[in-house]
């Protein structure tokens, strides 16, 4: 009898404790939620909350928040949550391309497809959305040789910061974002494509 | 009991605090070279509210900023000159030098670099 008892105590505990466990998951799960329903009106933080901001420096209410200025534009998930070359495209924002206007703006509409044959699909690279934004000279020829094939590619580098990472990771869209580079099936491409 | 209540505060701790980390906009650069040592506050520059207004070759090659953040050494008397900032912060373009507070806006102590967002730190070169 006082066997089972205690058996039937040690019962009750255990279940006592696995009934505080998935309390305390409901209640760390609410937690989560709660924080990101709070977050969720604004996909960007306040200027005075983004923990770079002086809160204390005068001249911060006269600076443009950032919702204000991208919660109108094209929504990305990553980044500054806006597609940036389709808001250019699409007219919603319409840069100045250049300051003087004796400074020749180039473009180029041009695809390279940079393929390894690897385990993740091939490289498309369109010279048209980056020369939207940049010059020629700001890739060519100190990140990449103007010659298709000249430059050898290193994810490692990209991920420190080189290459494609002197901006991917910084202002365009980060690295996490795999697929908008590697966007090219390997099986579609001719075997002689290879470099 | 005490043990399932602590671990619930942890899990409630853990999971309640992730999503209100701080982050400032994504390519947001903070340049604080001088700042600190000069007593005015670093200056926090927002690549989201010029690249709306601005193509990025305007100033990566007609005003001639390098392109790696960090790699520019710009100091007051050139923008003052016009030069760099100065090309579009002179009052005409964008407010001019004399309004400190709007570009060295930052938090003392803040060091320079690139806020890459909340899913990556930026990039591994600074």
């Amino acid at each position: 009898m006082a066997w089972r008892n205690l058996g039937f105590r040690h019962g009750l505990r255990l279940r006592r404790w696995r009934v505080a466990a998935a309390l305390g998951v409901a209640l760390a799960m609410a937690g989560g939620l709660a924080g990101v329903m709070a977050a969720a009106p604004s996909l960007w933080i306040a200027l005075e909350k983004d923990g770079v901001h002086d809160p204390r420096n005068p001249g911060l209410a006269q600076l443009q928040q950032p919702a204000e200025a991208l919660a109108p534009l094209p929504r990305d998930t990553a980044g500054n949550q806006v597609r940036w070359v389709e808001a250019l495209d699409s007219g919603a924002i319409q840069p100045r391309a250049n300051l003087w206007t004796t400074a020749q703006v180039r473009t180029l509409d041009q695809d390279l497809i940079i393929a390894k044959y690897g385990s993740m699909p091939a490289v498309k690279f369109p010279h048209r959305q980056h020369t939207l934004w940049l010059d020629c000279e700001n890739c060519h020829n100190a990140l990449f040789k103007d010659k298709a094939g000249a430059t050898k590619f290193s994810m490692t580098a990209i991920l420190n910061g080189e290459q494609c990472g002197v901006c991917h990771g910084a202002v365009s869209f980060p690295l996490t974002e795999c697929n908008r580079c590697h966007s090219v099936p390997n099986e579609s491409l001719p075997r002689s494509a290879a470099r | 009991m005490r043990g399932g209540a602590s671990i619930a505060l942890v899990l409630t701790l853990l999971c309640g605090a992730a999503p209100t980390a701080l982050h400032a906009e994504y390519g947001d650069v903070i340049i604080n070279k001088r700042s600190d040592k000069e007593g005015v506050r670093p200056v926090v520059f927002p690549h989201w509210f010029h690249r709306i207004r601005y193509r990025c070759k305007v100033c990566h090659q007609e005003l001639g900023f390098k392109m790696r953040a960090g790699a520019n050494d710009v100091l007051m008397a050139d923008i003052v000159d016009g030069k760099f900032c100065g090309m579009c912060h002179n009052e005409q373009i964008a407010w001019g030098p004399q309004r400190c507070d709007l570009c060295h806006s930052g938090l003392p102590g803040t060091p320079s670099g690139i806020i890459g967002g909340p899913q990556t730190s930026g990039p591994g070169r600074w």
